[in-house]
């Protein structure tokens, strides 16, 4: 009997599923889980008052992120980054410290350090956990209590999701990239397309996109509700994981597991529940004008009017342009604003800043424009230096931190003030985010220096 | 966990669509690991930023400060996986959750937590918000756990609604989701040897110990 056709999710999926409960939902094992500080004093401090022994302590690694200052000369610390470090030794969990070679955002470390692997699970409490998802590891981001559970138990409790493929096609132009393509899924299919979903991203887009676009691509997806996000592991894939000397040394569980890797990806009739295309040779630069990642605009493109937008979004418009400053029919070019943010977990890598720094071309951020660039990684910050970016930024006027979630989150204080705009590469536009009243426009690492350069939001195309 | 019976409370309705956990506890809130969670419940919607209390926002006053039932829209909870949110919800008091939909991520933290999310057809919803807003004081309503139902100040039917059958149970015995899965730790222990056995690439540490 030939077996039945399988996705991508499904192969790894069934690997995986430890048991059924009796409600349908599944116990999935978690091959690796990379805590991050910010959830580690409540988790730990429930989870060792239960007396629960910590199954796989050698599955499992601490990342401090969130909570780091990342301002050059600031003490590295915060309550949260002392509690990790005291529960790391308590139950000798590896911890990625704060001033170690391998620091920096915890989705970014999971790529570099080799934790996400492609074929394996991983659970992170952090949303954004899919990103990894861009190298085959099946990546499911979880709460505080879900991150006890997995301690206890090292599995997850987890109805299995629907499976949705997304063909993105045609090459990107100029000017565009991962991001661009990100936002304007979104805008297509809403901020809720996703959920309920596990979505695989194929097609000759993602064929040509470097690992770091298509960890952008994944990154994004949680901000269309889906529950995860892979795409299935190619050559580019295995030649990062040998030019990081990742893989094992011992030859037969290599050969095993080129086996296993080999097998990873969707059977040509697997079934998907739900099919979206999306040609993306048409894409131009995007920015965001509202409150939640779906309210996009190409840079080209006005606002909409309120009668071009669906009846049951209109209400959340009225509310979002009201919140941002805007009216209806605006357009975004020639808008001032007063700061920039190129990091986070979305927009943060090597390439990320290669494109930001490569932009500048001796010219300076405006003079009313605070910009800050924050590698998303030591290894990363590294190799920008090495390339000279740092002193390219620097001499543009732009600050040049340590890796950390910084602006994107907030939770170390790197907030802009209050009702400032801010152009930035993180993954949220939510109102307050990053900082109280301040008005943020997600776009691409491009589109963010040019804006820092010419002191307004403007199309990056015209820089080049 | 405390077990959660029939619940009876007035009832605050915040009915905004895509409540992102952001709105719910802002993550200035989050820096501080002693910080008051109930206090910083939508905190940019309950105070100005000098800390002066906004009076009409529905949890200011002082008729729905002791709600343990908040009634919200479509998508509530969605964004940032943060537990924090459903905290914040518990430390100002709510017990029970209805709405229209809410995020997966958000909808599981519930569940682990003792709080009850219910999710109501949209037909349902309009008529407990009718309900509520029926008379100019504050209304109670009860939801019964364990009937599924939900009544008015009179005890009489409102609507009735769904949820698992072993988040119900889970709910009713306020059971922990992590003693329920240890009752199977041998599957898990036979899928670490097998895993050892077939992918042991699996199991290889991230830490040599």
């Amino acid at each position: 009997m030939s077996k039945s056709p399988k996705t991508l999710f499904e192969k790894i999926w069934d690997l995986h599923s430890v048991g059924k409960r009796q409600d349908g939902r599944h116990l999935l094992y978690i091959d690796r889980h990379i805590i991050h500080e910010l959830h580690v004093p409540h988790a730990f401090a429930k989870f060792s008052s239960s007396a629960r022994p910590l199954r796989r302590k050698d599955l499992t690694a601490i990342v401090q992120d969130h909570t780091v200052p990342t301002r050059p000369g600031l003490e590295l610390t915060s309550e949260h980054i002392r509690q990790a470090r005291r529960y790391a030794t308590q139950y000798g969990i590896r911890l990625i410290e704060v001033d170690s070679l391998e620091h920096g955002i915890v989705h970014i470390v999971s790529a570099e350090q080799g934790f996400a692997m492609p074929g394996f699970t991983l659970a992170c409490p952090d949303s954004h956990a899919s990103t990894v998802g861009a190298l085959g590891c099946l990546s499911f981001g979880c709460g505080t209590s879900e991150l006890e559970h997995i301690l206890a138990t090292q599995t997850i409790v987890i109805e299995k999701p629907k499976q949705m493929l997304v063909r993105l096609n045609g090459a990107m132009r100029i000017g565009v990239g991962a991001k661009d393509v990100a936002l304007h899924l979104i805008r297509t299919l809403g901020v809720n397309a996703g959920r309920g979903y596990a979505v695989e991203f194929s097609g000759s887009c993602v064929s040509l996109m470097t690992l770091e676009e298509r960890m952008t691509l994944c990154n994004m997806s949680i901000e269309w509700g889906c529950r995860t996000s892979i795409i299935a592991p190619d050559q580019k894939v295995y030649d990062w994981y040998v030019a990081k000397n990742l893989l094992t040394e011992n030859a037969s569980e290599l050969q095993s597991m080129k086996e296993y890797w080999s097998e990873l990806q969707s059977d040509s009739d697997a079934t998907f529940d739900l099919v979206h295309e999306l040609d993306c040779s048409m894409i131009v630069p995007q920015i965001t004008w509202g409150t939640d990642p779906s309210q996009v605009v190409s840079i080209s493109e006005s606002i909409p009017t309120l009668d071009q937008i669906d009846t049951p979004l209109r209400v959340q418009a009225i509310k979002a342009l009201d919140y941002m400053g805007l009216s209806e029919g605006q357009s975004l070019v020639g808008l001032s604003i007063d700061r920039v943010f190129i990091g986070s977990c979305s927009n943060s890598r090597i390439d990320d800043l290669r494109a930001a720094a490569h932009l500048i071309k001796g010219r300076q951020v405006a003079s009313h424009v605070k910009a800050i660039v924050v590698p998303g990684s030591a290894s990363i910050k590294r190799q920008a230096e090495s390339e000279g970016l740092d002193d390219l930024f620097i001499s543009a006027g732009f600050e040049w931190h340590n890796p950390g979630c910084s602006m994107c989150a907030g939770a170390n204080g790197e907030v802009a003030l209050a009702g400032e705009r801010c152009v930035s590469t993180s993954n949220r536009n939510y109102e307050n985010r990053q900082g109280r009243s301040v008005k943020t426009h997600l776009a691409s690492p491009l589109m963010a220096t040019a804006a820092a350069l010419q002191g307004q939001i403007c199309d990056v195309r015209d820089l080049f | 966990m405390k077990k959660f019976n029939t619940l009876t409370s007035v009832v605050a309705s915040i009915l905004d669509n895509d409540l992102n956990t952001d709105q719910i506890i802002p993550s200035v809130y989050l820096k501080d690991v002693n910080a008051d969670l109930g206090f910083g419940l939508f905190a940019y919607l309950r105070r100005t930023p000098d800390g002066q209390s906004i009076s009409d926002f529905v949890l200011e006053k002082p008729e729905f400060a002791r709600s343990k039932i908040l009634l919200v829209g479509d998508n509530f909870g969605c964004g940032s996986s943060r537990e924090h949110a459903v905290w914040a919800l518990q430390e100002f008091g709510f017990d029970c959750l209805i709405g229209l939909s809410f995020a997966d991520l958000f909808m599981e933290n519930c569940y682990k937590n003792g709080i009850l999310p219910i999710t109501l057809s949209s037909n349902d919803h309009h008529g407990l918000y009718k309900y509520i807003c029926s008379d100019a004081v504050p209304v109670s309503i009860s939801v019964d756990l364990e009937g599924c139902v939900i009544t008015d100040a009179n005890e009489i039917e409102i609507c009735r609604f769904h949820i698992p059958q072993t988040q119900r149970m889970m709910l009713l015995e306020g059971l922990d989701d992590i003693g329920l899965t240890l009752k199977d730790e041998s599957l898990i222990n036979n899928w670490e040897k097998e895993a050892l056995h077939k992918h042991s690439f699996f199991q290889s540490p991230i830490h040599p110990l």
